[in-house]
């Protein structure tokens, strides 16, 4: 029961210090943005003759742009709504009069967690659902395997939420924040050394790639969205910006699942055994 | 010695070491259930401490704890206990029956109990003017207000009270020590952490004297030994006849001036030592009994230096 209460508290947090909804309305601005910019390059190519293939080609691609903007967002939105929960609250206090309550402290880790689980998940059938939504209004087309691309952003967000709890277990809220940011960061440069290093088959390159995405599963995840999501011509010629000549394997989503939990054990562990 | 089930609280060599710093020494200590019981102690002596290790808080170095005959940090227990931090601080985005339900609910107190309880508790706290306004617009001492109705929704049987007086104006205080006196009443268990000794001495039953973070000596307040009463006397012309004469009823006599000291054994005495004076030709201008001052007390356990 707790633990309902927690995240009830948590979510309603989120909503009440106008957190959720400021993130929505930047979100709204950011769908107007992509739709106009889609809308008139839809209507240039009309106009222009251009080949129907070609189109969608270019429509898939400006979707998959869209999308890349929309996981950007949901990584800060995931660390830096979250981050000062736990670490804040302990260093001010707030925590003392929550945690001598007839209940455990896990179920105070765990409401909170899915209190904010609750929040991004909102946050990103909306901000997804509504680049699909635009981009099928104005071209037709929308994101191919679309169910899977959202599970596995979603999951990316829960696995940053998920570290980002684990170090504020340990840290105070500013550094956490920089160590989860440098995680991140670390993952997404992971990434591209990944990629160039396939695109020059340098394998060691490759392998630093692969390294960085065991370190931080994080932007492995969002390659492996990507891949799902675009139109099977771009990653079969592997030509768009946002394709995967290293696509990361269900085994990598294996492993980001089990790492995700692992974040989450080490945070229950660490904030049941703490001092507060 | 008393039943381990009649304890609120039992500690043995509770013992505190954050980094390499001696947070609190060894505490020993036996609070009976129902009583006021008072830790008092310089900033820094470990009061705090020892309170979040009863809680539960802060695990303990070594040592052990029991609250209500069960170990410290047990999460059944808790739903018996209620406790005001030293600085109260909550979600500041709630209002005041938000935070109150909130709290509640996390006791696994039912909605109809919470419709009934909320109101009773916001009226005696004095905030029902201020039930619907966020507490990021309280002053100090309404949060303080709010944080003691938090602490005794749930009919506590032990109550832990950390500094409930600072940020309270005088009205306040008086409040603090009427709820104090009312829940003893109703039978509960009260640990006061506090370093007003005026306010420790009108409501305790009993008082440690803690020095970093050890007990170095416990006081019953209301024995009869404490019922000794030091008497401020200001009157002309007493004779040094007189004032041999007093020593019939006090065994200090310290004449300043005017101004005479004596140490009477019950206060019931003191109309018969009046008399005394006015027939021994003395002109009475003020008589002010005082209890004797834990102040002095607290000084010479402590040490002048305030423990740092």
């Amino acid at each position: 029961m707790g633990i309902w209460i927690m995240a009830g508290v948590t979510f309603r947090e989120a909503a009440r210090k106008k957190m959720l909804w400021m993130a929505l309305i930047a979100g709204g601005a950011f769908l107007a943005l992509f739709g106009t910019g889609l809308h008139y390059q839809a209507k240039d190519f009309v106009s222009r003759g251009m080949n129907p293939i070609m189109r969608r080609e270019i429509a898939f691609t400006m979707l998959t742009m869209g999308l890349y903007a929309v996981n950007l967002l949901a990584v800060l939105m995931t660390i830096l709504t979250s981050v000062d929960t736990l670490s804040g609250e302990i260093a001010s206090g707030t925590i003392q009069a929550i945690a001598t309550k007839p209940i455990s402290r896990w179920q105070v880790l765990m409401g909170k967690w899915f209190g904010f689980v609750a929040m991004l998940t909102t946050y990103l059938v909306l901000m997804i659902g509504g680049v699909n939504v635009v981009t099928y209004i104005i071209t037709g087309v929308y994101a191919r395997n679309l169910a899977s691309g959202f599970l596995l952003i979603w999951m990316e967000s829960l696995v940053l939420l998920s570290v980002t709890f684990a170090l504020a277990t340990y840290f105070s809220t500013l550094t956490s924040g920089i160590i989860a940011l440098g995680l991140h960061g670390l993952a997404f440069l992971g990434g591209w050394i990944e990629q160039f290093g396939a695109f020059t088959q340098t394998q060691r390159a490759v392998n630093v790639g692969v390294i960085a995405s065991m370190l931080m599963p994080s932007e492995s995840l969002w390659r492996r969205a990507a891949f799902e999501m675009q139109s099977p011509l771009a990653n079969a010629i592997r030509i768009s910006p946002f394709s995967t000549l290293s696509v990361p394997s269900p085994a990598m989503v294996f492993y980001a699942g089990i790492y995700l939990l692992l974040a989450l054990g080490v945070a229950t562990r660490r904030f049941t055994q703490r001092d507060l | 010695m008393t039943a381990a089930t009649d304890l609120a609280i039992r500690t043995r060599g509770l013992r505190k070491v954050f980094g390499g710093k001696v947070a609190v020494r060894s505490l020993t200590l036996e609070v009976a259930r129902g009583e006021v019981f008072g830790f008092l102690g310089p900033n820094g002596a470990g009061k705090s401490t020892s309170v979040k290790m009863l809680l539960g808080l802060v695990f303990p170095t070594s040592g052990e704890a029991q609250i209500l005959g069960h170990p410290a940090g047990n999460v059944r227990t808790r739903a018996k206990v209620g406790f005001l931090p030293e600085h109260f601080r909550f979600y500041d985005w709630l209002t005041s029956i938000e935070l109150l339900k909130l709290h509640g609910r996390l006791y696994g107190m039912s909605h109809a109990t919470l419709r009934q309880r909320v109101p009773a508790l916001l009226e005696m706290v004095g905030l029902t003017p201020h039930r619907d306004k966020q507490l990021k617009n309280f002053s100090k001492g309404m949060l303080q207000r709010i944080g003691l109705a938090q602490a005794l929704l749930n009919e506590p049987d032990l109550i832990f009270l950390d500094e409930p007086t600072s940020g309270l104006d005088p009205v306040g205080r008086r409040l603090v020590r009427d709820i104090i006196r009312a829940e003893r009443e109703r039978g509960a268990t009260i640990l006061l952490n506090s370093h007003l000794l005026g306010e420790v001495e009108i409501t305790c039953d009993r008082v440690a004297f803690i020095k970093e973070g050890e007990v170095v000596e416990t006081r019953e307040l209301h024995d009869e030994r404490e019922k000794q009463t030091t008497v401020s006397i200001r009157a002309a012309n007493i004779t040094s006849e007189a004032l041999n004469g007093l020593s019939q009823w006090s065994s200090t006599v310290r004449p300043e001036g005017e101004r005479l000291t004596i140490t009477i054994s019950s206060i019931s005495l003191l109309p018969e030592v009046v008399r005394y004076l006015v027939a021994k030709g003395a002109d009475v201008y003020e008589v002010t009994p005082r209890r004797l001052s834990l102040e002095e007390r607290f000084l010479e356990i402590v040490g002048t230096d305030g423990g740092l």
